[in-house]
């Protein structure tokens, strides 16, 4: 039993220790401002990783998913500022574009057959170029309900606060694990990224279950694209490069197959920290370059896609496939 | 398992807690600089700078490079505040979607300062100073430089920056004030080089075929001195002497452009000092020390070099780009 969620305590354990480690070198890092700080600081990371790990957990990838995030952002800005709608009128038409444009290439995927790798790539240089063509300078949002916005959050002692970004990633996390281990889309994609013709036998709808993903993953980049946008205060068609490649390294740290069928969406929440972790220790130690963060992420990547051909190697050592929820 | 794990976390939480108790009384100033990244090589001679300067005055500077993302800088701010740091300083990627963090530096008593560009904000009491060069200044230096080594008669091609970039404007309009009080000075031709080597030099070789082989051309005035170095390369490939047949005016104090001042083959460039940190280091400590608020912009001096020191310059600057 214990080795089923083996890779999920692993992932646990480092950022248990990695904080207490970071603790005892510097006091003030123990404290509710840091935690808020990775909260709100991590958030659209957070919820673009949660869409990601349900597209890798069918068995697919969604590269597209920074440009989406960047793409909403100037959506936003541009609606606003200039077409001067209310923001949440402009809210709802960015969810939807951004939900649509995944549903599209969730159906790409699965009327042609194509790799989602290809795929989602065009969509990246599609949803970025887009960007672009609606306004290449960085445009303020000066709506009152964006400051507004902007300073809502709970507050605790000493300065520590869960800002509306934060507390909605929380709320996406939460959701999302209802989703994955309760609900009948969850098991098809388990069952999708298991193994895709036994899943077609069972009668999962396929297609159906393929466009879905897509699109959800879609709409939650839109979604982090909103919480980008009241991070910043700003739309920016350069905003979020690389978020793909970062949501991507959540996922797989968080103990998730990259080939499908299994992983937890919370060890995907705490990749997401990992990640947030080692970059304020640079910042907090400052005199170490911040390209360590890459390094350290790297070798972390390396070491626990290691660990998942190890587990593989046991499981299957043992004649039997991880059992799923 | 998991009892031994618990055991053992709250061993490192008991360590901790007598760790922080341990380091508490330490009066050295720390600030903390969110610097953009390393795109040039002015850019790496700033943060450099900023060491040095820190080193000089005993403050413990924190750098964070955040490799030109936005959302970096804005947890590096964030990440300072946590620490609780007397001073932030920042360098601002981009001019919007700075309000909400600086508010929380404000929250938390910690002044800020922005070094080398502005930011467009809602409130500027979010930050105590910003330390910049005044561009309209340096180009007006250029042309004044100009007027009064040719007497005020000279027909002057003009490289200008990025087109629609403010430094490209503000250098352009500091110029363009001597030329209108200068009746015998004026720009025959001008066009955008682009700040970079390659396209100085490219449009600076159609200025020369279209003024008549570069004769009626007296003086090159480039924005910067990238666009200048290729300029040089196009006079000489004309079969012109660089620095005398053309004089050549730019801006930036790179060390390539002391190096061909020391060649004889440029005349006068304003520099931009990559030394952002030291003067925003003394506004700092007047203001810790008496409470002194600094003024809302400090303008770094825009200094006139000319060959004459051009060697030694040179020297003293090589290291530190």
């Amino acid at each position: 039993m214990i080795h089923r969620f083996l890779p999920l305590l692993v992932t646990s354990a480092v950022l248990v220790v990695g904080f207490l480690l970071c603790a005892a070198q510097f006091p003030a890092f123990a404290s509710l401002r840091v935690v808020g700080n990775l909260l709100t600081d991590n958030a659209f990371l957070g919820i673009t990783a949660v869409g990601m790990t349900f597209v890798i957990l069918s068995g697919g990838i969604d590269l597209s998913v920074g440009a989406v995030i960047g793409f909403t952002t100037v959506l936003l800005a541009v609606l606003i500022e200039q077409g001067g709608w209310h923001p949440f009128s402009a809210f709802a038409v960015a969810l939807a574009v951004a939900g649509g444009f995944g549903a599209a290439m969730g159906a790409v995927i699965h009327v042609f057959q194509m790799p989602p790798f290809i795929v989602t790539l065009a969509g990246m240089f599609v949803a970025r170029g887009l960007g672009f063509v609606l306004s290449t300078d960085s445009i303020p949002i000066n709506h009152p309900l964006y400051a507004e916005m902007g300073d809502m959050a709970l507050r605790f002692d000493g300065g520590g606060k869960l800002t509306l970004p934060a507390l909605l990633m929380l709320g996406v996390v939460a959701a999302a694990v209802v989703c994955a281990h309760w609900t009948r889309f969850g098991a098809n994609l388990y069952a999708l990224g298991g193994n895709r013709q036994s899943a077609e036998l069972m009668g999962v709808p396929v297609g159906r279950t393929t466009v879905a993903v897509y699109a959800l993953s879609g709409l939650l980049a839109g979604l982090a694209g909103i919480v980008f946008s009241l991070y910043t205060g700003a739309g920016y068609s350069l905003a979020a490069t690389g978020v793909e490649l970062d949501t991507i390294t959540a996922v797989v740290i968080g103990g998730t197959q990259l080939t499908g069928g299994y992983g937890y969406v919370i060890g995907t929440f705490i990749g997401v920290l990992i990640q947030g972790l080692i970059q304020t220790y640079i910042t907090f130690d400052g005199s170490l370059s911040s390209w360590w963060t890459k390094i350290a992420i790297g070798v972390l990547l390396f070491v626990f896609i290691l660990l998942q051909k190890g587990l593989l190697a046991v499981w299957t050592g043992r004649g039997g496939a991880p059992a799923e929820a | 398992m998991s009892r031994t794990w618990l055991i053992s976390a709250a061993a490192a939480a008991a360590l901790l807690i007598g760790l922080g108790g341990a380091q508490a009384a330490d009066k050295k100033l720390v600030v903390g600089f969110s610097q953009i990244g390393s795109e040039s090589g002015w850019r790496a001679a700033e943060t450099k700078t900023a060491k040095a300067e820190a080193e000089k005055r005993g403050i413990d500077l924190k750098i964070s490079d955040a490799q030109q993302k936005q959302e970096n800088q804005i947890k590096a701010v964030r990440s300072f505040v946590a620490q609780g740091v007397d001073a932030i300083f920042i360098a601002p990627v981009v001019a919007t979607g700075w309000d909400s963090v600086l508010k929380e530096a404000k929250e938390a008593k910690i002044p800020v300062v922005l070094l080398d560009r502005q930011i467009e904000t809602r409130d500027p009491g979010l930050y105590m100073t910003a330390v910049t060069s005044d561009t309209v200044l340096e180009g007006r230096v250029a042309g004044e430089w100009l007027a009064k080594q040719t007497g005020g008669t000279c027909n002057v091609v003009e490289l200008q920056g990025t087109v629609g970039s403010s430094p490209a404007i503000n250098r352009k309009k500091g110029f363009d004030e001597v030329v209108a009080k200068t009746p015998g000075m004026k720009i025959v031709r001008t066009q955008s080089g682009d700040f970079t080597r390659a396209k100085g030099k490219e449009v600076m070789e159609s200025f020369i075929k279209a003024e008549n082989g570069g004769k009626s051309i007296c003086a090159v005035y480039a924005h910067n001195d990238d666009m200048a170095v290729g300029a040089i390369q196009a006079i000489k490939e004309a079969g012109l002497k660089p620095g005398k047949d053309i004089l050549v005016v730019s801006i930036d104090g790179v060390p390539d452009i002391f190096k061909a001042m020391a060649d004889g083959e440029a005349n006068a460039t304003v520099e931009l000092t990559p030394n952002m940190a030291g003067p925003a280091f003394d506004a700092l400590v007047a203001f810790k020390t008496d409470g002194k608020a600094p003024p809302k912009w400090i303008q770094t001096e825009s200094a006139l070099f000319t060959p004459d020191t051009a060697k030694a310059e040179y020297e003293r600057r090589k290291d530190a780009y």
